[in-house]
């Protein structure tokens, strides 16, 4: 099906089933523990060895030896990977740096070995006499060092330009009556996600097949057999159930290929696991950014001027973090600027995690705005509305296909009590506590990307739906099947739904909030053909017919759904495809991010009293657990501007907090109630669906509106994240 | 090696370095309990020893023998949920699932540790025999469970109902 004009009325509108706040279907398996993942197929893959990954103990240089022959000769070692003896190997197009190292080193705790042993205690302890001797060369490693020597980075993807320009940025700025000029940074943030990567591999001559825990199911399968030099068909990945991924398993990563390298050597299926300490330096991460942001405005309060500067770092051929893209949208004002630049640092590969590019974008950006309100002596609220755009501020012919970004933050002030946020500064007590409030804006945009599924009829009426696509507990299994219920007029009970099977069509995949909306488009399509197919088997015209209740209605016959499928089972398979609506209009999601934080006085210990979400991103397919992803990704939100942080050792080039003991994420005490508020939307311009994504939006701005409620409750402005209380406990009001 | 598991008797010979969460997982297929980072800072391999709540990662096998071992599977099954593990499903008080099972056991553990008076960081009244069940004291009791989805509200939400619907029902039976 091509989504090319809006969507008028569909079967999707009369929203029976979606739209309702609805239980997750895989709700009882995943309670009671018998949800499968990857790591615990035993009923897929009996009696497979153990793998377990050797990683590398310098930053870059090469390996002049290693000695393997104490790990060879320990007990219920069967065999050991190395890429002296892996073959060619080639490299997926979404990695960055080889998942087998060797000789050369590409990052620290880069896999180098795989031992493969009859049980875990086994491999462990052998891995453990692996004896490498390296050649250690220099490297880069400290951003701010090499921020001189960045370089714009290639054109292009979803980054986009490296330079933008409008007006004259440089000529207004310097007029401007009221103008600020600050830098900001923000750290290496860890997905952290709680399943560490798993993979059991299996062949079956040269057929591969790998359970594993990955969010893109046909992106990973093409550099599965990219890295291990085999055709694409000879390669099936299944990924049911994801222990969260967060863009930190959009890719393949070493526990895939080093288990199927090891099932090949040892000739039986091999699992593999990556050890916790290992994830934080061998998988990907958030780049680290510093952003100068300036900003003009005219006594008025209308910005004159805007212009947003991005350095990030990463290995030779990697991406930049794209800080800057969202100010080129989120407010008015004719003389604007963006800049990215990028420097090569030797720490473990960059790439995507949940909200890349807005998520550090806006923790800099939603500050600066904070600030400029104050020095216009305006309320911040006030300040982002008067400053509010419906186009494209560098074409202003775009249009926004929806944007309520003014009543997400007027709603949100009324709900918040914000009128009663104090202006200045450090002037509100609750016993030792200083209290403030903050707030900050969100913006996400909506993408378009093709996904496919096929859905079966039987004869019971029973409706199964199968996709790649993923649930990486975003709820992906719930709306596919209230969407095949609502397309087939089906009651939800009456839908099974199959996903993370590279044998089923190929899904758009989780990743970039772009999951909801194109996977349920797809299984939409597929079911407006289905609907089409039972017509043809009724002997129905399918332009009157009507699909409710488990019957199929035209005229006045009704028939059961299921004695379409009474001669044999009908099956369909479509997807959706998309024209150019996400060029002739700007697609956007939008969010109000209120914060009420209090901080000690003595000790400067800070704690989020309050938080609410006002989010404004198309039909909301399943409120109950679009809720989860808003909530989940404030509390994401608390931790990036409050606690995570990777502490990178500039000397030997690694992440030295590389565990969950060390990388701190909220707890369950750091987290307040919380509030979320979705605008009644639906987005015809977006898809079929009229729905657009909510997993990454919920944590666009909520860093900043921490930080602001920080500062309001102190008067310190910290400008480098996270907001610990060593940063501003020297610089508190003074105890009275 | 004898171990008491889910009221069952199992028999079962592993290495000594066995860790009573892989002896679950791996030997056992009681892949209900996870392994988040097999280094007791995440809670996701949590399991009831004798009542109490533990992390089974930073527990060898061999040490628990013959001791009363309860999991997640030993809790309810899908047929027949355990009334928190419908609470988690009724507030969605998990996103991918992996840290329920041990925020679940936790939980149940936990309320035991509150009903017999043990006190936390944040009771105030030392000598109380009745502790309050306060979010604060739940969010701090629980802090020890991880969950990197957020469900940290669906969560306390979850226990909170559970607990409250339990106690209300056995006030009525001693009345
Ligand atoms: S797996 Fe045991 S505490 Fe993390
Ligand atoms: S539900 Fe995913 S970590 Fe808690």
């Amino acid at each position: 099906m091509k989504f090319d004009t809006p969507a008028t009325t569909n079967p999707i509108d009369r929203l029976k089933v979606v739209g309702k706040a609805t239980d997750r279907i895989e709700g009882p398996l995943k309670t009671t523990g018998t949800a499968p993942y990857a790591y615990e197929r035993h009923d897929a893959v009996a009696d497979p060895a153990y793998g377990y990954i050797v990683g590398a103990g310098i930053a870059k240089g090469r390996i002049v030896s290693m000695d393997l022959a104490a790990a060879r000769a320990a007990p219920g070692v069967i065999a050991i990977v190395t890429a002296a003896n892996a073959g060619k190997l080639g490299k997926g197009k979404f990695n960055t740096a080889k998942l087998l190292g060797g000789p050369e080193v590409d990052h620290y705790h880069q896999a180098i070995a795989l031992v493969v042993a009859g049980t875990f205690e086994q491999a462990r302890a052998a891995a453990a006499l692996v004896h490498v001797h390296y050649a250690r060369t220099r490297g880069n490693f400290d951003l701010a060092a090499a921020k001189s020597s960045a370089q714009p980075p290639k054109a292009g993807g979803i980054g986009g330009k490296p330079d933008t320009a409008v007006g004259d940025f440089a000529g207004a700025f310097a007029q401007a009556p009221v103008s600020l000029d600050a830098t900001y940074t923000t750290p290496v943030h860890s997905h952290a996600m709680m399943e560490p990567h798993a993979s059991i591999a299996s062949w079956n001559g040269d057929q591969l097949t790998i359970y594993t825990s990955n969010q893109m199911i046909n992106w990973s399968k093409g550099d599965v057999a990219a890295t291990l030099g085999i055709p694409a068909e000879k390669v099936r990945l299944i990924s049911p159930y994801i222990g969260g991924g967060f863009g930190g398993k959009l890719f393949v990563r070493a526990d895939a290929i080093m288990a199927a390298l090891g099932a090949k050597a040892a000739g039986r299926p091999v699992k593999v696991t990556l050890q916790r300490p290992l994830m934080f330096n061998n998988t990907t991460h958030r780049p680290a950014t510093i952003q100068r942001i300036r900003i003009g405005a005219g006594q008025d309060g209308r910005i004159t001027a805007i212009g947003h500067e991005g350095w990030s770092g990463d290995l030779p051929g990697g991406g930049p973090e794209t800080a800057v893209n969202q100010t080129r949208l989120l407010y008015a004002g004719p003389n604007r600027m963006t800049a990215t630049r990028l420097a090569v640092l030797d720490l473990p590969e960059g790439n995507a995690m949940r909200a890349p590019g807005e998520a550090p974008g806006l923790m800099a950006l939603e500050i600066a705005i904070d600030e400029m309100a104050e020095k216009l002596g305006m309320d911040p609220v006030r300040f982002r509305i008067l400053n509010d755009t419906q186009v494209d501020p560098e074409q202003p012919s775009r249009e926004f296909s929806q944007r309520q970004l003014v009543e997400c933050l007027r709603l949100g002030a009324e709900r918040f009590g914000w009128d009663k946020r104090v202006a200045k500064p450090g002037s509100v007590r609750d016993g030792r506590w200083l209290i403030g409030m903050g707030v900050a804006a969100g913006i996400r945009n909506n993408l378009l990307m093709k996904s496919a599924a096929r859905v079966r009829l039987d004869s019971h009426g029973i409706v199964t739906v199968e996709t790649d696509m993923t649930d990486i507990g975003t709820g992906t299994y719930t709306i596919i099947a209230q969407t095949a219920a609502e397309t087939m007029g089906l009651p939800l009970d009456s839908v099974i739904v199959k996903l993370g099977d590279s044998s089923f069509p190929a899904s758009a995949g989780s990743g970039g909030q772009w999951g909801a909306n194109n996977s349920t488009a797809g299984v939409y399509a597929a079911c407006m053909t289905l609907r089409d197919k039972v017509a043809q088997a009724l002997g129905l015209n399918a332009a009157d017919v009507d699909f409710a209740d488990g019957q199929v209605r035209s005229g006045n016959r009704s028939i059961a759904l299921g004695d379409a499928a009474r001669s044999g089972e009908l099956v369909a398979e479509d997807g959706i495809e998309y024209g150019d609506l996400d060029k002739t209009y700007q697609q956007s999601t939008f969010a109000g991010h209120f914060v009420e934080a209090a901080v000690d006085a003595a000790t400067g210990e800070i704690r989020i009293r309050r938080m609410l979400a006002v989010c404004a991103a198309g039909r909301i397919l399943n409120p109950k657990a679009a809720r989860s992803q808003v909530i989940g990704a404030m509390t994401m939100g608390v931790g990036a501007a409050l606690m995570e942080e990777l502490a990178v050792d500039t000397r030997f080039g690694f992440f030295v907090n590389h565990d969950l003991a060390g990388y701190e994420v909220p707890v369950h005490a750091d987290i307040p109630h919380q509030e979320v508020i979705f605008l009644d939307e639906e987005d015809p311009i977006s898809s079929p669906m009229k729905a657009k994504g909510v997993g990454e939006l919920g944590l666009c701005g909520v860093g900043a509106a921490v930080a602001n409620a920080v500062y309001n409750a102190t008067g310190v402005r910290v400008r480098d994240y996270p907001i610990t209380l060593d940063k501003h406990l020297g610089r508190l009001p003074t105890l009275t | 090696m004898r171990f008491i598991i889910n009221e069952h008797s199992i028999e079962a010979d592993v290495d000594v370095r066995t860790s009573l969460l892989d002896l679950l997982r791996d030997h056992l297929g009681l892949t209900g309990t996870k392994k988040g980072c097999n280094q007791g800072a995440c809670g996701a391999c949590t399991v009831l020893v004798d009542g109490e709540r533990i992390n089974s990662c930073l527990a060898l096998a061999v040490q628990y023998q013959d001791r009363e071992i309860l999991t997640i599977e030993g809790l309810g099954t899908i047929g027949d949920l355990h009334p928190l593990q419908a609470a988690f499903i009724e507030y969605d008080g998990f996103q991918c699932g992996y840290c329920t099972p041990g925020q679940i056991c936790s939980a149940v553990a936990m309320i035991g540790e509150i009903r017999r008076g043990l006190p936390s960081a944040l009771t105030e009244d030392l000598a109380l025999e009745q502790i309050g069940f306060s979010e604060d004291e739940i969010r701090e009791r629980m802090s020890g469970n991880l969950c990197r989805c957020g469900a940290y509200n669906g969560i306390i939400e979850a226990i909170r109902a559970t607990y409250a619907e339990e106690s209300a029902q056995e006030r009525e039976a001693a009345a």
